[in-house]
């Protein structure tokens, strides 16, 4: 062929023109390789780790794993907190995505709405990628079976067994105790809080919440393999969780369980103290709540119960119900008065005639055919509201707040849980919250425990613990032990506050009063009286009037009452109020009795002897010492030396083995 | 005679021979672990792919012993045959993943666009073997081969096979320059192209399937929807990133073998060899692959007429565009466009209508 240079390759013959072509396809090829080369070396060797890393993200799970929290214990080592094996169903979303049906499935399992679990699952915005969401907590039998019979049809989806918190005996004591609940994002936040997992369950309240740190333990993790449909390979490694730290407390079951039973479908609370130490025996406030909803799933029924309810059953009035103490606050009264000298067991002598007119009006004594001829522990006795309005003028506010205040009113307790402080007025308070001067009118409703004066129940139990234990002021003390998972054990021993600066006689006196409260004729607690064990003690009848609810629109009183037993020996003082149950006495007298010998087994008798409470022998004894009236000082040498030592101490509770 | 089949041993030099081999070595290596966890350990998917090799190899040698200039004879007939196979395909093909592709012939399946690119390549190598322009195509002189690779892709295009029909179109491409065009008609042509590309993407884009629209775009911005079209462009980078220099280890790359890489047997197969066998172990596939293409390039070179030549450019040509336009895919610097990756992807019609392009080179 004619070679023709105007070809732009050039000439060709045969197929040499083809051939001097070739050069282009072989350059092309080499550039193409070459960028495939560069990428290459830009993927695996420059980004390698960085690609590993998101490869090992791609099949390795890491699930948190619970730990078992500490056992919450009573003071006998009965369990009030533990845990038992339950099912979660769990859902890793990345694993199902694009796939709505599995969601949709799930749900049906599950009996919620899609558009239900689909809020759910977005709500856990804060958890690691691929972290599976608990989306069913002690789960049922029948939709575990559900979900593993429909296993391949469900990525993402699988059943676990954990330790649920579980509270054996429902609503018992459920106040102390507390719940736990999931954390919030506002409490991951917090710096004790924030390297915990995101679903991690931590204590909302109570004990469960004040000593979370101890009992929470430390979560361990479980890396699993998984393949592209989210389903387990195998088991990569396993960072086994360290179980929570046991509470010891001193709360004693049967205290509390007496307890919770008076009050069945009341609305109060109780505060039983050991008076020896700030021991905590036993606390209710009703209505509760079963703790157990908490970890097992909140309806929104329950929520919109515990929120909303009028009789707030989340609230614990034993520690942050602030109410009037009415005649338990004459204790205190009793004490400025004896203290500063303005009354003695003489003098002053009130003429009761059921009234007591001061500034132009007439105070009311609360049996209007008055008390005649009244002197103090009459008056402690028979709670006659013109004695101490007489007391109470000649003090002045500030002498009955100072006493007030060192038997611990008006003030946190210290008990370490959520609380509230009460109030007990002064001059200096008006002054500085009211921006007025106190009028001396204001004193006489406050020295029967009225006007500004308010208390919390656990307040008015230590203030009768303080008062009969020779004047020591404790810290209440709920937790006596936490229990390492190594053996150790850390004590919390008793912690007093302060001694307070008062006289033995002048404590004897107004303890002589609560004698005669329960045991006396005309004493307003006779239903707290027993044969077995010398009960005193202090009613209270506080007038309500509703605030916010329309003027004058009237309650019915709320019932009062402190009781101390043994008496001369205390070893547990109790606290009851009841909302709107009328009369302290005839309300709460049995069930601080009930609680009483609960806790001092009075009923079981081998325990009993043990401890020196005597069966039938103590009824004589007790007429005799009833008929003798007070037991202080030189009454009390002249009932021992007539009764001789053994019975005087079976009577009176005091130790022989030391309990 | 005698001289006939020296020729053919000695044109069939031990270095083509011994990287063919390897790349099959590699390739049935990775269809192993790729298949490794399917079918419950029975291996069927690698024995299956082993028979097709062995029926491939035999038709290799068959070919390369098989005078060509009879291919040239039947140049047409053979385009005349594509034309109906792809007919076939559209009028009672089988369909997967979206596209009708596949042709039932008793319990065979195949693929009639991958015979149809060898087909059309001896057509094309006829059409300007015989055309006897050696000075540089002009445009006018363009338009019939034009026309004669535009049908058939038009027919895949319908299937829709995006991807064998550019590959149409690049085999064209590559044919046209080392048959010569002329300069200012390249110019034109390559200025025409610039100023009706938009338009004709916007006529193709309407045709387009979803997730043919969605694959294309994915891959300059995987991470828009990680979970849908971009991940099989995710998964591809970390599976081949995650490799680093010296791999995973023979059937433990966890990409592969979890299935988090999806495909992983057909088109995604590099990123399985990348993952397990690291860097090393793609640059040693893309050397091989290299040798294979500028060797078929050499024959061309040795080649003793046009036809024979140019066959061998269409034949180099478009394994050359399957490697680059596949891996290009893996590594995420192309769009997802279904080709398989030559004698290594699983599929036995590909890998039977690449070897039979190795074929055409030795002749």
């Amino acid at each position: 062929m004619k070679s023709d240079r105007s070809g732009f390759y050039g000439e060709g013959d045969g197929a040499g023109d083809i051939k001097r072509r070739l050069w282009l396809l072989s350059v092309c090829v080499v550039v193409f390789f070459a960028v495939i080369v560069l990428r290459l070396w830009y993927l695996q060797v420059i980004k390698g780790p960085y690609y590993r890393k998101l490869s090992e993200d791609n099949r390795i799970r890491v699930v948190s794993i619970r730990p078992p929290r500490g056992i919450i214990y009573d003071r006998n080592g009965i369990p009030l907190a533990d845990n038992t094996p339950s099912y979660t169903i769990t859902f890793t979303p990345e694993d199902a995505k694009g796939k709505p049906e599995v969601m949709q499935k799930l749900s049906g399992i599950l009996g919620v709405t899609p558009q239900d679990l689909e809020d759910y699952v977005r709500s856990e915005k804060f958890r690691n990628p691929y972290q599976p969401i608990r989306v069913r907590e002690n789960a049922s039998f029948a939709e575990v079976s559900e979900v593993e019979a429909l296993k391949d049809s469900l990525p993402g989806v699988s059943v676990q067994v954990e330790l649920r918190r579980y509270y054996p005996y429902g609503d018992f004591a459920s106040h102390l105790i507390g719940y736990i609940g999931k954390i919030t994002p506002a409490q991951h936040k917090i710096a004790k809080y924030a390297d915990l997992p995101p679903d991690f369950l931590i204590g909302q309240y109570g004990l469960e919440q004040a000593f979370d740190k101890y009992i929470r333990g430390v979560p361990g993790k479980r890396a699993i393999e998984v393949d592209a449909t989210g389903h387990q390979k195998k088991v990569l490694y396993t960072v086994n969780p360290i179980a929570g730290n046991d509470l010891v407390t001193t709360i004693d079951f049967r205290a509390q369980q007496a307890a919770e039973d008076g009050l069945k479908g009341k609305t109060g609370a109780l505060v039983a103290i050991d008076p020896r130490n700030g021991d905590i025996l036993a606390m209710v406030s009703k209505p509760s709540f079963d703790p157990n909803i908490f970890t097992v799933g909140l309806t929104g029924k329950d929520w919109q119960y515990l929120t909303t309810d009028p009789g707030k059953p989340l609230d614990n009035r034993a520690l942050q119900g602030q109410f009037p103490p009415g005649s338990t606050f004459k204790l205190a009264v009793s004490l400025a008065g004896l203290e500063t000298g303005k009354a003695t067991p003489d003098s002053p002598v009130v003429f009761c005639t059921g009234g007591w007119p001061f500034g132009g009006r007439v105070f009311h004594c609360w049996d209007k055919h008055g008390h005649g001829r009244t002197t103090l522990h009459k008056a402690i006795v028979q709670s006659c509201d013109t004695y101490f309005y007489n007391l109470g003028n000649i003090l002045g506010i500030d002498k009955i707040a100072k006493y007030a205040n060192y038997l611990g009113l008006g003030m946190k307790t210290g008990i370490g849980l959520r609380e509230d402080s009460g109030l007990i007025p002064s001059t200096a308070w008006k002054l500085k919250y009211r921006h007025c001067k106190w009028y001396p009118g204001e004193t006489i409703s406050c020295a029967i425990g009225q006007g500004y004066v308010n208390v919390t129940p656990i307040q008015l139990a230590r203030m009768a613990a303080t008062i009969t234990n020779g004047g020591v002021l404790y810290r209440p003390r709920v937790v006596s032990a936490i229990k390492y998972g190594n053996g150790s054990i850390t004590q919390f021993p008793p912690d007093i506050l302060w001694k307070l600066p008062v006289k033995q006689a002048n404590l004897d006196i107004i303890r002589d009063g609560m004698y005669g409260v329960v045991n006396e004729p005309g004493g307003t607690a006779h239903l707290a009286s027993s044969k077995k064990v010398v009960i005193g003690g202090k009613t209270g009848t506080a007038q309500v009037i509703g605030l916010g609810r329309g003027r004058g629109a009237k309650f019915r009183d709320n019932a009062w009452l402190v009781a101390v037993a043994p008496l001369y020996n205390p070893k547990i003082a109790v606290a009851i109020l009841m909302e709107h149950a009328g009369h302290g006495g005839s309300a709460c007298g049995p069930l601080a009795k009930q609680v009483i010998k609960a806790y001092l087994r009075i009923d079981d008798k081998s325990i009993a002897e043990k401890n020196g409470f005597g069966n039938l022998t103590g009824t004589i004894l007790h007429r005799a010492a009833v008929k003798f009236g007070n037991f202080t000082g030189s009454r009390l040498k002249a009932f021992r030396s007539m009764t001789g030592a053994a019975k005087t101490r079976m009577l009176l509770g005091e130790d022989r083995h030391g309990r | 005679m005698v001289d006939r089949h020296k020729r053919i041993i000695s044109n069939f030099d031990v270095s083509f021979l011994v990287s063919v081999g390897l790349l099959i070595a590699i390739g049935l290596t990775a269809v192993y672990s790729a298949t490794y966890s399917m079918s419950g350990g029975t291996h069927a998917l690698f024995k299956k792919q082993l028979i097709w090799i062995v029926f491939g190899l035999a038709t290799m040698a068959a070919i390369a012993f098989f005078d060509y200039r009879r291919l040239e004879r039947w140049g047409y007939v053979l385009y005349v045959a594509a034309i109906l196979l792809l007919l076939a395909t559209l009028a009672v093909g089988h369909s997967g993943m979206g596209a009708q592709r596949w042709l039932h012939l008793g319990p065979f399946t195949f693929q009639p666009s991958e015979v149809a690119k060898l087909f059309i390549i001896v057509a094309l190598a006829k059409y300007f073997a015989e055309d006897g322009i050696t000075k540089g195509h002009t445009l006018r002189q363009l338009v019939k081969p034009l026309l004669l690779v535009m049908l058939p892709v038009g027919l895949v295009v319908k299937q829709p096979d995006l991807g064998t029909g550019l590959m149409f179109l690049f085999i064209f491409c590559a044919v046209v320059i080392v048959a010569g065009v002329r300069i200012k008609s390249f110019l034109i042509l390559l200025t025409a192209s610039a100023i009706s590309a938009p338009a004709a993407w916007g006529i193709l884009w309407k045709h387009l399937k979803d997730y043919q629209k969605k694959r294309l775009t994915m891959f300059l911005s995987p991470e828009q929807d990680p979970s849908g079209a971009g991940y099989h462009i995710i998964q591809s980078k970390i599976a081949i990133g995650s490799g680093s220099i010296f791999g995973k280890g023979f059937l433990h790359g966890t990409q592969s073998q979890l299935s988090f890489l999806p495909e992983r047997h057909t088109d995604f197969i590099f990123s399985v060899i990348s993952e397990e066998w690291g860097f090393i172990g793609s640059i040693t596939v893309l050397a091989v692959y290299l040798f294979i293409v500028l060797w078929g390039i050499e024959t061309a070179q040795k080649a003793k007429d046009r036809f024979g030549a140019l066959l061998a450019v269409g034949a180099v040509a478009m394994i050359f565009f399957h490697i680059v336009i596949n891996i290009g895919m893996t590594v995420g610097i192309m769009p997802v466009v279904g080709v398989p990756l030559p004698l290594v992807s699983y599929g036995g019609t590909s890998a039977l209508t690449t070897l039979i392009a190795l074929g055409f080179l030795p002749a």
